[in-house]
């Protein structure tokens, strides 16, 4: 198969009884939060320069507004046929779940209402695939579904996706999107960023490659744990990438705070990634850091 | 004494701080500043110190006790260039296979526009990632508060403990509430949901010993609190120090895997 060059139709293996890509695109935030919105399917309004884009057209440019560039969220499933080469991706762990170890009022309930509506069984997707031709494992995280904040289930699903990297010695490329820790499990879901770092300095040990891709928010217990550790750290243009909320800091500092502030170019200039690279041009990007890896030139 | 009293009580500005122990349950300490990087931080004391006559790295969360000094050295809350120095001061116990004691005592990592500046995220991480790794052995003691993930970062230990009044939590219980019940008065109903108590993170898996506090609270009998503290390190000292180095790394990694399971 050519390298950079994408075919329209992508195989996904994928969750029993997940929505179709297509099916997704119209499960609106507010509809899971069970708010008054306007009936969404049709548009979705840019929350950077304010404009009307079409579904249509946010299908074809693979939700980057088209007047502005802005970055709308992406669904980890679309993000893993974005990148996978087509027919290769194969999920596995689909249905790893956490417990409730805390016994929280309401989260199993509202465990059990996000995967209604995503179709997920938890918050990251992991899977093998290859990109460009060069197998890899590949994870995605879905802030539809409870932030994407990490528990036990995400913790386990990224350390296993890490296991199965060192055993298959084929890298790691991850998209990282989070609230951060999931609080309804407790010191479990602390728990879990010692384990997930634990799981890349074994990864580190054994010379396998680990590519960070940071999404749009991505921020405290997975910015500070395995978000933070990519050989590689790439970011979306303008996706917030952070430790503390803001609204944290200004409360703690009697200050506001600048714009731009935890922006993925506040990160580059800060010297804390490597490069910032438009959703488009992600896949070619990925393409040519495996082959590095791979030391052959392709 | 219900969740909140322990929280309450970890939280008593008489009780005694990370330097106290460092001075009664050590001898010698030699402190040692700065991460060679950026600035020394106040929130994080860090050197070398005798145990019994054994010669450890010794690195501790410390509030401050007067005013003065809880200002400057931000209650305890430390910036990157304290998690960097702590790691420095850990890498060089490495080099020189020297246990490694760390003393925490924090709301938390600081929130503060340096501290993104500076890579607050990044910082902790790398702390996980390395003590995970670490070829000596590693001690942990909860003081008082284990906030979050600015705590953890110096608690990936092959012994984690925990003072009988201290709390370890995923946030603070105002914090808690403040996100799930967006009404931070909550803090109370929060702290006896948490799990955060010394006996309830043990029956969790997520401490391996809770160090009871002479007289019912360390700040009636400081002394006699330093005195168990000193003791569990001894013993922990010595049976960690009967594991290879790989034995040791492997028995940590295992003890973390499985937590949550």
């Amino acid at each position: 198969m050519p390298l950079f060059q994408r075919k329209n139709q992508t195989t996904l293996v994928v969750v029993r009884g997940a929505p179709s890509v297509e099916e997704r695109q119209n499960v609106s935030v507010g509809e899971i939060a069970d708010s008054p919105s306007i009936p969404s399917g049709m548009w979705e309004k840019c929350a950077n320069c304010g404009s009307i884009v079409y579904n249509e057209d946010l299908l074809r440019t693979n939700k980057v507004c088209p007047g502005c560039g802005y970055h709308f969220r992406l669904s980890a499933l679309k993000r893993l046929e974005l990148t996978a080469d087509e027919g290769t991706l194969n999920i596995f762990n689909a249905e790893l779940r956490g417990g409730d170890p805390l016994g929280f009022p309401g989260y199993a309930e509202k465990v059990e209402k996000m995967r209604a509506a995503t179709g997920l069984d938890e918050a990251i997707v992991t899977a093998e695939a290859q990109i460009g031709g060069y197998d890899c494992v590949l994870a995605a995280m879905d802030s539809n579904f409870m932030m994407a904040s990490m528990g036990y289930a995400v913790g386990e699903k990224f350390v296993q996706a890490a296991e199965k990297a060192l055993s298959k010695r084929v890298p790691l490329v991850v998209f990282t999107a989070s609230g951060g820790a999931r609080m309804q499990e407790g010191m479990v879901s602390l728990m879990q960023m010692a384990k997930a770092s634990g799981a890349v300095s074994e990864l580190n040990a054994a010379g396998v490659p680990y590519i960070v891709v940071l999404t749009d928010p991505t921020t405290g217990g997975v910015t500070a744990s395995f978000a933070m550790l990519g050989d590689i750290t790439l970011a979306e243009p303008g996706a917030l990438v952070g430790f503390a909320g803001r609204r944290v800091i200004e409360q703690t500092t009697k200050t506001s705070l600048p714009p731009g502030f935890q922006s993925a170019e506040f990160l580059l200039e800060k010297g804390f990634i490597d490069a910032i690279v438009p959703r488009n041009e992600l896949r070619e990007a990925l393409i040519r850091l495996l082959a590095f890896h791979k030391g052959v030139r392709p | 004494m219900s969740a909140w009293d322990r929280v309450l009580a970890a939280r008593d500005p008489k009780r005694p701080t990370a330097k106290y122990y460092i001075d009664q349950a050590f001898d010698g300490f030699f402190e040692l500043h700065g991460d060679r990087l950026f600035a020394d931080d106040p929130a994080i004391v860090g050197g070398l110190a005798w145990l019994n006559g054994v010669a450890v790295t010794v690195i501790g969360q410390e509030k401050g006790v007067t005013p003065r000094e809880k200002t400057l050295r931000r209650f305890g809350s430390p910036n990157p260039e304290g998690y960097r120095k702590a790691l420095r001061l850990m890498e060089q116990a490495e080099k020189f296979n020297r246990p490694v004691i760390n003393l925490v005592d924090t709301q938390g990592a600081y929130c503060g526009v340096g501290a993104e500046e500076r890579g607050q995220g990044r910082a902790i991480a790398d702390n996980l990632m390395r003590m995970m790794a670490l070829r000596v052995p590693t001690i942990t003691v909860i003081l008082g508060e284990g906030g979050s993930g600015g705590a953890l970062a110096l608690a990936v230990s092959d012994r984690v403990a925990i003072l009988e009044n201290a709390v370890y939590s995923i946030l603070s219980p105002e914090g808690f509430a403040s996100i799930l019940w967006k009404d931070a008065s909550r803090a109370q109903e929060a702290a006896e949901t948490m799990k955060l108590t010394a006996g309830e993170l043990k029956a969790l898996g997520v401490v391996d010993a809770v160090i009871m506090e002479p007289g019912g609270d360390a700040k009636n009998n400081p002394q006699a609190a330093a005195e168990a503290v000193k003791a569990y390190i001894a013993k922990e000292l010595e049976t960690l120090g009967k594991l290879s180095v790989e034995e040791l790394v492997q028995a940590r990694r295992a003890k973390f895997r499985a937590m949550g399971r």
